[in-house]
């Protein structure tokens, strides 16, 4: 059951459905019922990305279509445009970090049609002792659905690190497997989501340590305003054998509308003896003393709000490790919280 | 000045405030004075308008303008400063940040500029020295981990940032030791000038040895039931409030 299939075999039974657990708060199968034309080659320019000026090259998909690689380095974008509206994509890459190798890669899925259903695979490799930073920055048009799923293996002493931000869509699903080995590799796996409208976005990761002394943190804020729904499903298995793993899953959110709404499922599944694991959800309003506060000293009461929640999530910005990622990541959770850059004060 | 009449407020069902009737002209330090539960935190919420308070009779009005109809930010932008008796801890919003945010949303209600970012600066070094206020703790999250007279210390930062025409200081002397009190007192007492007017809400007398009041007033069971002069206060604290217990039932 996958997007993928149904997109492939055109048989819209093979979209996930609520029957299916992992996906039961988000549902394809009741949202689709025909698939749309796979969309065309696209002909026209396309703009920069939001990463455009931090890289030393980029890969390039458009309509789900490998377009261009340019350029190579330390610091690559990998973009995925969908620029033909009502029409589906799927797209799959491949990419291996060499051993003790460094990529910092810039990811974005940029919407520029309206309507589209997206696919987008990912199979990542991090070689022994190699460094990836992973920053995906999510941009869909409100009437889209898109599922980016990403399979992350890694090698013994690697390094990975990734940050998802996300407005949501129609329906998004913005899922994350990490295989562990443990053996002093190291995971940060964060994430934003800023939902307003109808929008829907999930957050799905799935972390399998398998091997002795490996570590995972895990912290992932958000905001739902109107009739948007976050969904956050974090999954850390801790297999026979695999002691001194050290996870810890933080998942917070504000819910700033009696119609909006939130579904978190945190699961830790340990099977080894001798680990630290610890997992942390809470779920509630902005503290309203502070929002009088603020106005007391002069703030509007929206600008407050947008400001607190900003600061809410701004822990999980300042993770970033990449100052110019770290950047766009302050300036689109602004952006989407409708402030204007007032940061320099310093 | 501020002119509060005949104002009553309620919390839900229950009336707190019943009739105060109070006037601080400009230029002048007046001090409010009560036991627990007499309605002075009441007071100065419902001149800041936060929200639960209900105004069921009477009005508050600051140089003609009635206060009541504004939202707390239209208020703070008219020169209305409530100095909280707990400050809030506000993480990830650095005091500079909040401060600048708080100043330019205020002009920008009154029609004026925005401030730019080194006048900004230049302007809160200055206060910050002469508040003792280590500018770095300026650059970390308003408040969070401050000690009781840290946080003190940063609202009379914020006052002197702000400038505000009226303060409404309530139980600035909570949490306080000698010295805290010392340095937030000489900041108000900084503040005071011939257009600027005061109200000091506070239990105790000792607040009052260091900003020194024009008037005193007795707020007991929701209304004022005596006013004087400094003298007052001093009568409060040799002879405690019991008298007023009978004046105001």
């Amino acid at each position: 059951m996958s997007l993928s299939t149904a997109l492939k075999t055109g048989d819209v039974t093979a979209l996930p459905s609520r029957r299916d657990e992992d996906w039961r708060w988000t549902d394809l199968r009741g949202l689709i019922r025909v698939l749309p034309e796979a969309a065309p080659k696209f002909e026209g320019e396309v703009a920069a990305g939001p990463f455009a000026g931090l890289t030393d090259g980029e890969i390039l998909f458009v309509n789900g279509r490998h377009v261009a690689t340019s350029g190579q380095g330390e610091v690559m974008g990998l973009r995925f445009v969908a620029a033909t509206e009502k029409a589906s994509q799927a797209a799959s890459y491949a990419l291996v970090v060499e051993p003790g190798a460094s990529l910092t890669l810039l990811e974005s899925h940029e919407g520029r049609a309206a309507g589209y259903i997206s696919d987008v695979a990912l199979d990542i490799a991090v070689g022994e002792g190699a460094s990836l930073t992973r920053i995906v920055l999510v941009e869909d048009e409100a009437e889209a659905v898109n599922v980016v799923t990403a399979s992350v293996d890694l090698a013994a002493g690697a390094t990975f690190n990734q940050t998802v931000l996300t407005g949501g869509a129609r329906r998004q699903r913005i899922e994350t497997h990490v295989a562990h080995p443990g053996a002093h590799a190291q995971v940060r796996l964060d994430g934003i989501y800023l939902l307003s409208g109808q929008r829907h976005a999930d957050q799905t990761t799935v972390v399998t340590h398998g091997g002795v002394d490996g570590v995972t943190s895990q912290l992932t804020k958000g905001m739902v305003a109107d009739q948007a729904r976050g969904v956050f499903q974090g999954r850390i298995i801790v297999q026979p054998g695999a002691d001194q793993t050290d996870a810890r899953m933080g998942h917070h959110a504000l819910i700033l509308s009696d119609k909006a709404e939130i579904d978190a499922k945190p699961e830790l599944l340990i099977f080894a003896d001798d680990v630290a694991c610890a997992h942390g959800n809470t779920i509630g309003a902005l503290d309203e003393e502070a929002v009088f506060y603020a106005r007391q000293r002069g703030i509007p009461e929206l600008e407050a709000r947008a400001m607190l929640t900003e600061a809410f999530v701004g822990e999980v910005v300042e993770r970033i490790e990449h100052a110019g990622a770290r950047q766009i990541a302050a300036a689109w959770v602004a952006k989407q919280l409708g402030r204007s850059e007032e940061g320099g004060a310093e | 000045m501020l002119s509060i009449n005949n104002l009553h407020a309620r919390v839900e069902d229950k009336p707190i405030l019943k009739g105060v009737t109070l006037e601080v002209p400009a230029g002048e330090v007046h001090a409010i004075m009560g036991p627990n539960g007499a309605g002075k935190s009441t007071l100065s919420y419902v001149l800041s308008g936060r929200g639960g308070y209900e105004v069921t009779e009477g009005s508050a009005s600051l140089n003609g303008e009635d206060l009541l109809e504004l939202e707390p930010n239209e208020r703070a932008a008219k020169g209305v400063f409530l100095s909280f008796q707990y400050p809030l801890e506000i993480p990830g919003v650095p005091a500079l940040t909040f401060i600048r945010t708080a100043v330019n949303a205020q002009r920008r209600a009154r029609g004026e500029d925005e401030i730019a970012a080194p006048a900004f600066l230049k302007l809160a070094k200055e206060k910050a020295a002469s508040l003792k206020i280590d500018f770095e703790m300026l650059k970390r999250g308003l408040n969070v981990g401050f000690s009781g007279g840290e946080k003190k210390r940063m609202e009379i930062f914020q006052m002197a940032m702000l400038s505000p025409k009226f303060l409404i200081l309530d139980e600035t002397d909570s949490g306080l030791d000698i010295d805290a009190l010392k340095i937030v007192s000489e900041g108000v007492n900084a503040l005071r000038s011939p257009e600027r007017g005061m109200l000091v809400i506070t239990h105790y007398q000792r607040l009052l040895d260091y900003i020194k009041p024009d008037r005193v007033h007795v707020l007991a069971a929701g209304r004022i039931v005596a006013s004087g002069g400094p003298e007052l206060a001093l009568q409060l604290e040799a002879e405690g409030y019991d008298k007023y217990a009978g004046a105001a039932a």
